[in-house]
């Protein structure tokens, strides 16, 4: 909402990622990320060997500054490996982290469209476009910070519930062990001995 | 066990089941269903007096009816806590009294026939899910004789007969004359690794299991001959190929072959196998005293419950599904919620045990700050454009929103008790809403993106982040291949797709729109699934009145666990979109443009009449 009391000019940069050749293998990043050069309100495209590495993170930092910065277009792996990564490194170099988009050209293109390296790339290219046009809109949201209750419910009290539950507990932890049986033991308590070492269960 | 009953630290809730689970990440309330004990768990010391008074037999579920229990029993001598319990479906005594025999018995009188069910709740930062499994129930497969010939029996009953506490007090005998067996055939792999009946997975722990029981029949009773059908063995971790080269060298013999079918000898009761050893290709008759059928691991009956009260997620081989197979291997998607041992999947007890750690470690981790991070997703209503309808009140899975419809004050929203589903955004009639982080304007711009050049070969497709869009993902690490033609928009749930998106991508020229979203069941938003349903569907009443083919939108439920749906799927699609001509695209864009115009003449309509 802040944006539109005080409009700035939208800067978008995009970095796409290689991934060794689990993505170059079969789309063409140069022809992306100049593709993406075009594209509204972006001012800085390139492409990266590893995004996620070192130095590809440091790229992202430099580019924020360098090229002044406010939205950022990772085109990379899905956002459920890297989303974390890379909205930590935007924040580093100053930027709210929900000002980070990505693309996901890994799991939802070049390991899907091996055989069709053409249509990949075209569709790779979307994918970027679909993220640049959704970074220009995007906003800074503020987290927030919840308490923790102290206390965990351990639900079943067979061997790995017990387990769960005794570390916890001498962590210093008050866990509820939740169990439906009048016993604790769970299956493991039915059997005799166990393997590899031949001792008793209980 | 015991150190866990006595832990300063620990609360034992036994004979209780989790009801209902509110809240999130830190801050879980929960209620539990405790069932009455009718003994007072404190004041019994187990002295069994009321056990030996009690005139009731029924069959003992912990020894799997291999052996007989009363209606006032304690499970096992080990049992934590170890007072006893009165099952008041077999008890005589209730109302009237008409036994009362083992409440006269009891000298601390500690047993209450008046007990009650209790609720419980209990406010928790961290769960951990370790609700176990059940084993494989072999009846079905009728060509071993389960249950029809007594001297077939599973892997755990043998576990009771060869335990010292068990019915037997630890002798091996069959069933039929209590002669301790001579022969004695194990059979692998029964309710696993079949595609056609019991189960596609490996259980695991069988293999081993076998490979350990052998050892116990040769150390007790070194003359008893013992013969493993089996597919492989696999003997894969610590220590397991020593043992197994152990069970060779004390004389097991290991037939790779699964016998066909197993007949019994009506006199002798002996059991006659006919396997292939497929090492030598020779089909062979064993006869042997006893078989025991190596039963696989199953997910618990009652998952579902747990899956719904925790909006967890299913792998194909029904246990839960973990964050991340390798990164999260302990972690649900849902944050602050942790899995150890088979609920995640079948284990042994090692392995058990070393997950049990990680879980507890990955919950210390959380709760350690003190504080936790969560995701400022939620939806705001602007007061201006609300008309208090109270529509976003009512489809709000969290009850987070608040109108007074007839007050006439505009929604609120209780931001600590959104999860930011964004239904409400989705069915708001006046566009008052805007999801934090997916607001309308940004998702009509990826729409836009998508169909800007050659729009008339792309699917605009829906996917939610917690299941469809992760399923996608799993194709992707699969190297599943399907058509490039979808571009996917991922939102928090499928219920935050609008009919506007829809209307706005056959607006541009899209000739297919796929929503999808998880099954009803997985839904990690309670059932906020339920309106994205009743959306689409209202949504092709529409589209047929309008003459455009309602197979042109799609509904799909794909799972986190599901590549191969979605990339089936991504099939069909691609099938549907190559018939869609483009006369049908260009017919389609000029209706709803001329849909959406009498729209808004209505609405401007409305307005003026209204200020009139």
């Amino acid at each position: 909402m802040a944006n539109k009391s005080s409009p700035e000019e939208i800067r978008i940069g995009v970095f796409v990622c290689q991934c060794g050749l689990n993505i170059a293998g079969t789309v063409e990043c140069e022809d992306v990320a100049k593709f993406a050069e075009e594209l509204p309100n972006v001012v800085y495209s390139d492409f990266q060997k590893y995004t996620c590495s070192e130095p590809g993170q440091q790229t992202i930092k430099d580019a924020i500054a360098e090229h002044n910065l406010n939205r950022v277009v990772v085109a990379s792996c899905t956002p459920k490996m890297h989303e974390p990564t890379f909205r930590a490194a935007v924040q580093e170099a100053g930027l709210n982290p929900y000002l980070m988009e990505m693309a996901n050209l890994r799991e939802h293109c070049s390991w899907v469209h091996i055989n069709e390296p053409k249509k990949a790339t075209q569709k790779a290219m979307d994918l970027v476009a679909m993220a640049a046009a959704r970074a220009k809109l995007l906003e800074p949201q503020m987290e927030t910070k919840v308490p923790v209750i102290q206390k965990t419910m351990v639900i079943g009290g067979g061997v790995a519930g017990i387990q769960a539950a005794l570390d916890l507990a001498d962590a210093g932890y008050h866990i509820y062990l939740v169990e439906k049986q009048p016993s604790i033991g769970g299956i493991m308590a039915q059997i005799d001995k166990t393997y590899p070492t031949m001792d008793c269960s209980i | 066990m015991a150190d866990a009953g006595r832990h300063p630290n620990i609360e034992l809730l036994t004979l209780s089941e989790v009801q209902r689970v509110d809240g999130y990440v830190g801050n879980f309330k929960v209620t539990v269903l405790k069932k009455a004990r009718y003994v007072d768990e404190k004041e019994c010391t187990a002295c069994a007096d009321c056990l030996e008074v009690c005139p009731v037999v029924k069959p003992d579920e912990f020894n799997l009816g291999l052996s007989t229990r009363k209606a006032i029993y304690q499970e096992f001598p080990q049992a934590v806590p170890a007072a006893f319990v009165l099952n008041m479906e077999d008890c005589l005594g209730n109302e009237p009294i008409a036994c009362g025999k083992c409440l006269e018995a009891c000298e601390k009188r500690c047993i209450d026939y008046d007990d009650q069910d209790k609720e419980i709740e209990l406010e928790v930062g961290t769960i951990i899910v370790a609700t176990g499994m059940e084993v494989y129930d072999p009846t079905e497969l009728d060509e071993f004789g389960y249950t029809q010939y007594e001297n077939v029996i599973t892997s755990l009953e043998f576990e009771r007969l060869i335990n010292s506490g068990g019915p037997t007090e630890g002798h091996l005998i069959r069933l039929t004359d209590r002669k301790q067996p001579k022969t004695v055939a194990f059979i692998q792999c029964v309710g696993s690794r079949c595609e056609k009946r019991g189960n596609p997975y490996c259980s695991n722990i069988c293999c081993m299991n076998t490979i350990k029981d052998t050892l116990l029949i040769k150390d007790h009773w070194p003359e008893v001959q013992c013969k493993v059908f089996y597919m492989d063995i696999r003997a894969f971790g610590k220590g397991f190929e020593d043992l197994y080269k152990r069970s060779m060298a004390a004389g097991v013999q290991y037939i790779r072959g699964i016998p066909g079918d197993i007949y019994e000898d009506p006199k002798t009761k002996n059991l006659i196998l006919t396997a292939e050893d497929t090492t030598t290709s020779e089909l062979k008759k064993h006869e042997v005293d006893m078989v025991i059928l190596s039963i696989g691991v199953v997910p618990p009956g009652d998952m579902d419950n747990t899956q719904q009260q925790l909006t967890l997620q299913r792998s194909a081989d029904g246990f839960f599904l973990e964050a991340h197979p390798k990164l999260k291997p302990v972690d649900a998607a849902t944050q602050g919620i942790f899995f150890a041992g088979c609920a995640e999947g079948p284990k042994d007890i090692k392995d058990s045990v070393t997950q049990a750690g990680a879980a507890a470690a990955r919950a210390n981790r959380l709760m350690r700050s003190g504080e936790v991070t969560v995701e400022a997703i939620t939806s705001m209503v602007d007061p201006e454009l609300c008309t208090s309808c109270g529509i976003c009140a009512r489809v709000c899975p969290y009850n987070a929103i608040y109108v007074d419809t007839k007050k006439k004050t505009p929604a609120v929203v209780v931001e600590a008790a959104c999860a930011g589903c964004g239904t409400c955004s989705a069915e708001c009639p006046f566009g008052a809403i805007t999801m934090r982080h997916f607001t309308d304007e940004q998702i009509m711009a990826q729409i836009e993106a998508i169909l800007a050049e050659n729009a008339q070969d792309k699917i605009v497709a829906f996917a939610c982040n917690w299941c469809s869009y992760p399923g996608a993902d799993l194709a992707g690490t699969s190297r599943l291949q399907y058509p490039p033609n979808a571009r996917l928009i991922r939102t928090m749930c499928s219920g935050r797709v609008d009919e506007r998106f829809i209307l706005k991508a056959f607006k541009l020229g899209a000739p297919i729109v796929l929503v999808s979203g998880c099954h009803f069941t997985d839904c990690h938003y309670i059932n906020a699934v339920t309106w994205t349903q009743k959306r689409i569907e209202k949504l092709w009443d529409k589209l047929e009145s309008l003459g455009i083919r309602p197979e042109r939108l799609q509904l799909d439920w794909v799972s986190a666990a599901e590549g191969q749906k979605w990339a089936r799927v991504m099939r069909e699609v691609e099938q549907l979109r190559e018939a869609v001509t483009a006369k049908e695209i260009e017919h389609t864009k000029r209706v709803i443009t001329e849909d959406m115009l009498k729209k808004r003449t209505k609405k401007v309509k409305a307005k003026a009449e209204a200020v009139a």
